[in-house]
């Protein structure tokens, strides 16, 4: 009965099986008669307009030159017609893992024209006003200073690209929707966070602590002589090394306050506050007695006073490493918040 | 092969897909049906890992999405053309999708190549159109050459020949033994693609059956018979026989029968016995789109109503609301209020032309009933100058219906829910 619908011009479907047998229990009343027959208005279609069978001929036939072709012939069948031999690909399936993400998540970092602008505001930041700073002085305002002090004030205002970055980074996917395209891509979540954060971290400590040392390099070079202070190595290492981590991890932090947020405007606005509130508020605490001592931790340990510790501008401030200690600390845990989050949270 | 157990998804206090189970097995497309807000892009999301099921469970090959070892090689999903970071080129977008899979860079030109966007893949997708987003969707999904693949409403903004081209590539992906399980609100071309149907409405399991059975236990499938005209004493004889032997028997205007309940060969083997001529005996299908109106009518959160224009009206006293909400059953033989078109009206889905070698089954094919030529014309679906053909007709015939037969085919439809 439906075998003269089924002509051998079905190029993409082998022979179907003749009759697929009713399911039982839900074939209707009056219609055994009629259902077989349905079929055929969906495979004599293509006849009758005259298309070809297989694909549009426009249309690149789904090649799989790489992939080889499956063997033809698997079997097309109706859900009732018993189980059916899926289909597997010839080329054999890899475990995924980190490197695979980490490849991904640099392609995605360099393919986005947000990365080139805050990276290279950044860089005109920290260089040009680190020359500006070395050109405006002289020789004898570094007798007491290391001549790594020009970097100082456009690292300041550096940072906050590297911030801007490190949100974006992630909030940008939540932005787009592209989150789901990826976590479908890579279900494992955590891995696509630690993908980020190390590529991330890498770019931005790289970038900014070359950026840094190019602004010691010049302005030692730009002031030389017998008053100079020359730069120990130690203040060398604060200067560049040190500040550059700094600023890294202070985007690291955005990056795990962008994930949590998910939101690019909200969580550059928490960070704006984290940067600029530890600088700001301490004027207000510190009228009042009891609050002084907050207010006097919380001043050491602010952004400005933080970086220029680094840079060993005065000896009262310390080598800047216990700042930067604080500073991993705090970024640790909102990566532990955020891996946390990621995992539980729908996407 | 997925499969989902119990699946349900609460969001506050709305729950958005309620115990749902059901399989969607390889080698046939599975169509995933239901009106806006049924929780159809929920289930899909909850499939992909993307979202915690509160209840319940699906698993992708055996598998939670999640505990997938490599999931782009195993499952390629098109969720929403637009879910891609706008400022990354087509090329790019790919290739980092590749990368956390270990697919080669290679691959990704092949895709391109295969949906059609080499010549904009070094485009960014922001200036991409909704369809070219769609494509894609679609290579990314191909990525992998995956054993499942999801799709979510893939035709939406394609051009006719981007929607002829996903039709064939989702029945080959399934003639290839895959999985293929597609959302789709185009009716008429989920009756062209799939094999198989889910059908939900606000959350739960409203059917899990092929289509055929979907269209014909939704609809009101029925042989139309007609006997010669001019002898009423044929078709009572005929109505007697048809329902002694189990048949259901409903007088048409024009004098012809609705039979159900019998097959064809049925109604013709009775009628020879109670010899008994006949001029027509023809089955009637309802379209996949008539089975799902009615099948999800009362399982639409959001239904549309006419524009009737009172709030920029002056109030005028007694005024008669002016028609009736939209759904299904069309109140008017003229059509549909919503523009829905008439039955048998549905592109590529007219009955087929009969088979030679089987005039019983009187399909409205040319050279069949010779001596009603207009029927078969009307029952492609053509309301073609039934007058021209009215001369050919017996002179007893009642007035051939003005209106197009499959919209008097819906009148009586409604005779029939009135029963």
């Amino acid at each position: 009965m439906t075998t003269p619908y089924q002509q051998p011009a079905q190029g993409t479907q082998p022979p179907a099986p003749p009759q697929p047998p009713q399911q039982p229990g839900q074939a209707p009343q009056g219609a055994p008669q009629h259902a077989p027959q349905q079929q055929a208005p969906h495979q004599q279609a293509p006849q009758h307009t005259g298309q070809a069978p297989q694909g549009a001929p426009q249309q690149t036939p789904h090649q799989q030159a790489h992939y080889q072709q499956a063997p033809q012939g698997a079997p097309q069948q109706g859900y009732a017609a018993g189980p059916v031999a899926g289909y597997t690909s010839p080329i054999p399936i890899r475990r995924t893992h980190l490197g695979h993400a980490i490849a991904s998540e640099w392609t995605k970092i360099k393919s986005v024209r947000s990365t080139i602008w805050t990276l290279s505001v950044m860089v005109a930041l920290v260089v040009g006003i680190g020359l500006l700073v070395a050109s405006g002085t002289n020789d004898s305002d570094y007798s007491d200073t290391p001549t790594t002090i020009p970097g100082l004030f456009g690292t300041l205002l550096g940072q906050l690209c590297i911030v801007t970055l490190g949100v974006l980074v992630v909030s940008s996917e939540y932005g787009t929707g592209m989150i789901r395209t990826t976590f479908t891509a890579s279900p494992q979540r955590s891995r696509v966070l630690t993908a980020k954060a190390l590529v991330f971290f890498a770019v931005s400590f790289v970038t900014t602590t070359v950026a840094l040392a190019l602004v010691a390099w010049m302005s030692s070079g730009m002031h030389s002589g017998p008053g100079v202070q020359e730069p120990t190595s130690k203040q060398m290492m604060g200067a560049t090394l040190g500040a550059g981590l700094y600023v890294s991890l202070l985007g690291l932090l955005s990056l795990a306050v962008g994930s949590m947020l998910r939101h690019s405007a909200g969580a550059i606005t928490t960070m704006l506050g984290v940067v600029l509130l530890p600088a700001i508020l301490p004027a207000f605490l510190m009228m009042s007695s009891s609050l002084q001592t907050l207010g006097e931790k919380m001043q050491k340990y602010s952004s400005p006073q933080s970086l220029a510790a680094l840079f060993q501008i005065d000896d009262e401030l310390g080598t800047g490493w216990s700042q930067l200690g604080v500073l991993a600390g705090i970024t640790f845990a909102a990566l532990v918040a955020a891996y946390a989050l990621l995992e539980k949270r729908d996407v | 092969m997925i499969e989902a157990v119990g699946l349900t998804k609460r969001y506050g206090a709305k729950t958005a897909v309620y115990n749902l189970s059901f399989q969607v097995r390889p080698g046939a497309v599975t169509g995933f049906l239901g009106p806006n807000g049924s929780g159809k892009s929920t289930t899909m999301r909850m499939i992909l890992g993307l979202d915690e099921p509160t209840a319940g469970h699906v698993t992708v090959g055996g598998y939670p999405f999640r505990r997938l070892p490599n999931a782009p090689r195993q499952v390629g999903a098109l969720l929403d053309a637009k879910a891609v970071h706008g400022g990354r080129s087509a090329r790019q977008h790919l290739l980092c999708l590749a990368q956390l899979s270990g697919i080669p860079a290679r691959r990704v030109d092949e895709v391109l190549g295969v949906v059609g966007l080499q010549s904009v893949a070094r485009k960014r997708s922001k200036g991409f159109s909704l369809g070219m987003g769609q494509r894609l969707g679609i290579a990314a999904a191909l990525l992998g050459d995956p054993q499942v693949l999801l799709f979510d409403e893939p035709v939406n903004g394609l051009d006719p020949e981007g929607i002829l081209w996903v039709r064939n590539l989702m029945k080959q992906l399934a003639s290839e033994g895959r999985t293929v399980f597609v959302s789709s609100h185009l009716m008429s071309e989920m009756a062209l693609t799939a094999d198989h149907l889910i059908v939900i409405g606000r959350g739960q399991l409203l059917a899990d059956m092929s289509v055929k059975d979907f269209i014909s236990y939704n609809s009101a499938d029925f042989a139309r018979v007609r006997t010669p005209d001019g002898e009423p004493d044929q078709r009572e004889k005929l109505t007697a026989a048809l329902s002694e032997a189990g048949g259901q028997v409903l007088p048409e205007q024009d004098g012809a029968l609705r039979v159900t309940g019998l097959p064809l060969p049925r109604i013709s083997d009775l009628a020879h016995e109670a010899d008994v001529r006949l001029w027509e005996l023809s089955p009637h299908q309802a379209s996949l789109e008539e089975a799902y109106m009615r099948m999800t009518q009362g399982a639409v959160d959001y239904r549309s109503t006419v524009d009737q224009r009172a709030g920029l009206q002056e109030a005028v006293p007694g005024m008669a609301p002016q028609g009736a909400p939209y759904g299904y059953a069309p109140p008017t033989a003229g059509g549909a209020p919503g523009g829905y078109p008439p039955a048998g009206a549905m592109p590529g889905y007219n009955p087929p032309p009969a088979p030679p070698g089987q005039p019983a089954q009187g399909q409205p094919a040319p050279g069949q009933a010779p001596w009603q030529p207009q029927q078969p014309q009307a029952g492609q679906g053509m309301p073609a100058a039934p007058q021209a053909a009215a001369p050919a007709q017996p002179p007893a015939a009642p007035p051939a219906p003005a209106a197009a037969p499959a919209a008097a085919d819906m009148n009586k439809r409604d005779s029939e829910d009135a029963r």
